[in-house]
């Protein structure tokens, strides 16, 4: 990959012009399941890059470990042991953000460029403006943002955007044993993952193809599946991703607030929605963890 | 591995059996999925598990641990019925028209000549009828009875698909299945690899399991081709140069052979393993013994070792028997020994039966421990609850503990499976008051010379005379050392072709070990390594990875042993003439005044294929042997024994109770009684590693212990509904040896097979848990594992033993 610029298509809450003047790639990862062995360099390479180190959980009679994305792991594997055909198939997805061409949660964010896009495509929060609202949660469709309970911020996979911008490959392809994991601009992945499913078809698997979902305008992170036809298989891969009706709401909201603070009348109001939203969804959100936790 | 990692991708057919390369060699694997992505190859995994191999498996085959012989000794069955041999290759390269002594038999279990109260062979009659010219009588009909083929076809026409499936438990189907994909690579255009790795190895008859699959491999014409071979998964790093340079205790360097306590002459010491060739025309390589010994003592013992005094053959030990790992325990359990030096070895852990281990360290005076971090062994002493129940007060062992580096701390070499020798650079000073091993070792040999000069003792020439040439007596470097494995002249050295012209100046380092002399005038730690470290400096540190014949032989990156070689016994890749038999996938060849190709060829160069040379030049026959004639301790065919531990008490294939299992294996008193039964213990269980750990080192690091925190077993889902156990549980699992807890993993990946009529269970038991470390702590789980090892290496039955399990 050449040095990719970061320049931002996409800010959350913002309406100011984005610059594009530079012709940035539009880049990918490719996880091709059907190479994938489920040895989790990917997440130890994650942890590493980026200097994150989530407990040590327990085991609770499955291998996935640790059990759940959360602001400390931005990449977990899920297993799923399903029969095919009256065969046992070990499917083993690498989970973690999809970085949406049309993400959810950047719609859902209402801090004022808490959440990015660049213009190569990755989806990337800066958490130092996020406001800890949560709605990126109920704006994604994968169920991939958590919240961290040390600063109230949420975490994702930002695609290694530090690294992907000085033109290296994020750290859990560099990491990845069988090349399951691959990098590279998204058209070039879609070609590569047209030669995985034709070898797979010639195996028998006649309903393999590629996950790139349309209902979020496409993804920067695809899949290379047995079973195309089924992504639930994959512990509950959304067939039919699409953003949450709520979000569709709260932009129809946010976008006369928006227009009223560009005339620069309502800063007072906006602040007032801000600081007392998020209030409201927090606690909801702390309920749910607390849930989980009994 | 007869292959190498990269080779792998040349393969049509990948054959995983008796190890799991995607869960334990991730790194590795990626030339399997190499092979399918780019050479459309089809892998087909055989275990009792569904593991991660399996996961990308074309196809799957259950199997009962233990009983891999049956059903190899199957495929061999079926290759040999149904005419799915490469003709040309088994006639002009293997034993197939060999003829064995007539007093040879086989008798219902048992091979000729069996004393079951030594529980040993005389292997007198495991031999060839040879001729009155000195050489192998053969029958290039393969008509007589008694020609290895004929023995072979006999002895595997018993096990039919029927006995496969009685035995194995693999459904025939299933079974009928990998023959027919393995079988597709009888022709000389196709291959098979066959990866294994510990789950081979760790068997009472694991030697005989990767002869067995051997065999397949030479009825197919798979070895010495690319994307062929017999290729062994070595399980640490750098386990393949702990045997390349002799570190098991009947072995020195470069697999020469210590000598027996009867073996007091010089000469008969050499003359018996200098081996005359056994047929017409062959090189039998082994003939040059005696230059590679002698090399190597005078590289230990430098002006000491003269002619006079045979190069100091009175200064090496003389061997009673094997002193291997579970021997020493065993030695140490009685109350024989009274110090032992642990380095970079966790015995508590990693060897069998947690409870004998730990009450024979006791009983030692002192214990010395060498490794970079707290190992359980070091600490067997301290009660760790339930995990380590012992009672301090009652241990006198004084235990030091001497911090070492690790790897990525020191410079060196380490050898791969691949047998690459790959030069690596010290990324970090070892922490604190850590030295690196050779610094340690370095250190006390210096030290306790002192003493013996000081205050001397019995027999000290041994201890004084060892050379010790190092810059810093006590600190020797890596570059050092390889030179003295790599070797060198100590005179000048005459061309023999043209006396006038030196070879080599004194002190030059040789090209290799063709130059190796045995009047004293070369020096060479380790014959095999020998070129590794030449006057062109240190080849191991190439990193060229061109391949001008992408068949991934990559001849300038790093160095393989031996002389580079790529692919051992490469010869056999062109037919008779010397002729590549797939023109598409040339390796070596004859042009007509030599032989040349992509790799080096694994032959006397100028070897005229007229002259009818074998591939095999270390064999004094110059074949390949399917027949093993004395090499193995149980016999010259495999043949299917039970686990010492066996769900089904009996051997389907005979009705002897002395051959139920390994009757060559050895069994000290008192492990025999602690064996269980069936009926007391119903599940068969194994062993094993995974992906997220590195034996007991990982769980010391954070993001591993993240990774895979806590201890679990793992069971199918029609036993835990049997026992009413859920995903999550704690569960028991108890042998007649000890038992540990655990969380259960309950998985549709491990099913009942059914075996001789009965329906078998199999536990599967990760290792990697203890009471130190960063993870959860565990129980060993070799509490649970059977003392008992194969009865040619000794390595532990890891892989089969029987458990019960209980809600906890």
């Amino acid at each position: 990959m050449a040095l990719q610029s970061l320049d931002i298509a996409r800010r959350s809450a913002t309406t100011t012009e984005s610059p594009s003047v530079r012709q940035t790639t539009e880049v990918a990862k490719l996880i091709d399941v059907t190479t994938c062995i489920g040895c989790k360099a990917c997440q130890a390479a994650c942890m590493e890059w980026n200097d994150i180190r989530d407990e040590v959980g327990s085991n609770a009679g499955i291998y996935d470990n640790p059990r759940d994305l959360s602001a400390e792991s931005w990449t977990v594997m899920r297993y799923s042991e399903v029969e095919e055909n009256g065969k046992l198939e070990w499917l083993i997805r690498k989970d973690g953000c999809m970085h949406c061409a049309e993400p959810g949660c950047l719609k859902a964010c209402p801090a004022p460029g808490a959440i990015v896009q660049y213009a190569n495509g990755i989806v990337d929060f800066h958490e130092e403006y996020c406001i800890g609202c949560g709605y990126c949660i109920t704006g994604c469709p994968f169920n991939v943002p958590r919240i961290s309970r040390k600063d109230n911020k949420a975490y994702k996979c930002t695609l290694c955007s530090d690294r992907v911008a000085v033109g290296q490959e994020p750290a859990c392809i560099k990491a990845c044993p069988t090349g399951a994991l691959q990098f590279g601009s998204k058209q070039q992945m879609k070609d590569y993952a047209e030669e995985r499913v034709a070898d797979l078809k010639e195996r028998g698997f006649k309903d393999a193809g590629l996950y790139d979902p349309q209902g979020v305008g496409g993804t920067h992170v695809m899949y290379v599946l047995h079973h195309a036809d089924r992504p639930q298989l994959y512990n509950n891969l959304p067939d039919n991703p699409s953003i949450s009706p709520m979000v569709a709401l709260w932009k129809g909201i946010a976008k006369p607030l928006a227009t009223l603070a560009l005339a620069g009348v309502a800063l007072s109001s906006l602040f007032h929605y801000i600081t007392k939203g998020p209030n409201e969804v927090s606690k909801e959100l702390e309920d749910e963890l607390e849930k989980e936790e009994a | 591995m007869t292959n190498h990692w990269v080779d792998i991708k040349n393969a049509d057919v990948v054959l995983i059996m008796g190890g799991n390369a995607a869960e334990a060699h991730p790194c590795g694997f990626k030339w399997v999925v190499e092979a399918k992505k780019h050479n459309k190859a089809k892998l087909v995994v055989v275990d009792p598990r569904f593991t991660r191999s399996a996961s990308l498996a074309d196809y799957y085959a259950p199997i009962r641990t233990g009983t891999d012989i049956a059903f190899l000794g199957g495929v061999i069955n079926y290759l040999l019925t149904n005419d799915k041999i490469q003709h040309e290759y088994v006639k002009a390269y293997t034993d197939f028209s060999f003829l064995v002594k007539g007093e040879y038999a086989f008798d219902n279990g048992l091979f000729a000549g069996y004393n079951s109260d030594k529980r040993s062979y005389d292997k007198s009659s495991w031999g060839y009828q040879m001729g009155k010219d000195g050489y192998v009588v053969t029958d290039p009909t393969l008509q007589d009875p008694r020609c290895v083929f004929q023995l072979m076809k006999q002895h595997y026409s018993r096990y039919t698909p029927e006995m496969v499936e009685k035995i194995c438990g693999t459904p025939k189907d299933q079974f009928i299945k990998v023959c027919e994909t393995l079988a597709s690579t009888s022709t000389p255009d196709r291959t098979t690899t066959i990866m294994y790795a510990l789950g081979w190895t760790q068997h009472s008859q694991g030697s005989q399991m990767i002869r067995a699959g051997a065999m397949v491999q030479l009825l197919l014409g798979n070895i010495g081709i690319a994307g062929g071979g017999m290729n062994a998964l070595r399980g640490h790093s750098n386990i393949q140069g702990l045997t390349d340079l002799g570190l098991l205790s009947n072995l020195l360097p470069g697999y020469m052979t210590l000598p027996g306590e009867k073996e007091t002459d010089y000469r008969t010491y050499i003359d018996k393993r200098a081996t005359k060739p056994l047929r017409p025309n062959q090189l039998s390589y082994w003939q040059n013994y005696e230059k590679f010994h002698v090399s190597l003592m005078k590289a230990w013992f430098g002006d000491a070792a003269t002619k006079e005094n045979n190069w100091a053959f009175d200064y090496l030990p003389k061997l009673d028997k094997v002193h291997d790992v579970l021997q020493v325990f065993e030695d140490m359990y009685q109350g024989k020994m009274n110090g032992y030096v642990c380095q970079g070895f966790n015995p508590l852990a990693s060897f069998p039966n947690k409870a004998k281990l730990g009450a024979a360290l006791a009983k030692l005076k002192y214990l010395v421990v060498i490794d970079p971090l707290a190992t359980e062994t070091s600490e067997f002493w301290k009660n760790f609850g339930e995990y380590n129940d012992v009672d301090p007060t009652k241990i006198q062992t004084a235990v030091f503990r001497l911090p070492s580096g690790c790897f990525a701390e020191e410079d060196g070499s380490l050898v791969n499976s691949g047998r690459w020798l790959q030069w690596h650079w010290k990324g970090a000073e070892p922490p604190g008051e850590a030295r690196n091993d050779v610094e340690i070792i370095a250190g006390l040999f210096t030290r306790l010379r002192d003493l013996y000069r000081k205050d001397g003792g019995a027999f000290t020439d041994p201890i004084l005379n060892l050379t010790w040439p190092y810059r810093i007596p006590g600190a020797p470097s890596a570059e050092e050392l390889a030179k003295e494995y790599s070797g060198k002249a100590l005179a000048d050295l005459p061309d023999p072709k043209d006396p006038t012209k030196l070879i080599k100046k004194a002190g030059e380092q040789v090209d290799g070990f063709a130059q190796l002399r045995d009047d004293g005038s070369t020096a060479c730690g380790c014959w095999i390594f020998s070129g590794c470290w030449s006057q062109a400096g240190n080849l191991m540190a190439r990193r060229d990875n061109a391949d001008p014949f992408g068949n991934g032989q990559t001849l300038n990156w790093a160095w393989a042993w031996p002389a580079n070689r790529r692919i051992l016994y490469n010869r056999a890749a062109a037919d008779p003439a010397g002729k590549p038999w797939n023109p598409k996938r040339k390796q070596v060849w004859w042009n007509g005044t030599a032989w040349t190709g992509s790799d080096v060829p694994d032959f006397k160069p100028d070897s005229n294929p007229a002259d009818g040379m074998g591939p095999f030049i270390m064999n004094p026959e110059g074949v390949a042997r399917f027949f093993a004639l004395d090499k193995m301790n149980e016999g010259p065919f495999p043949e299917h024994y039970e686990p010492f531990e066996t769900p089904i008490d009996s051997n389907p294939m005979n009705t002897n109770p002395k051959a139920v299992s390994n009757p060559a294996a050895r069994v000290f008193k008192g492990d025999m009684e602690v064996f269980g039964k069936s009926k007391d213990f119903p599940y068969a269980a194994t062993s094993y590693r995974l992906t997220e750990h590195f034996h007991y080192w990982t769980k010391h690091c954070r993001i591993n212990a993240i990774l895979q925190p806590e201890q679990f077993v793992e069971i199918g889902e029609e036993l835990a509904a049997e026992k009413g156990i859920k995903a999550g549980d704690k569960i028991k699992v108890r042998s007649n040896r000890g038992q540990i807890v655990a969380v259960a993993v309950v998985t549709k990946r491990l099913r009942a097979l059914t075996v001789d009529g009965k329906k078998v269970h199999h536990i599967g038991i990760p290792i990697h848990w203890g009471f130190k470390g960063m993870t959860k702590p565990g129980y060993i789980a070799n509490t649970l594992t059977p003392f008992v090892g194969d009865a040619n290496t000794q390595t532990p039955e890891f892989k089969s033993f029987l458990v019960n399990i209980e809600k906890a």
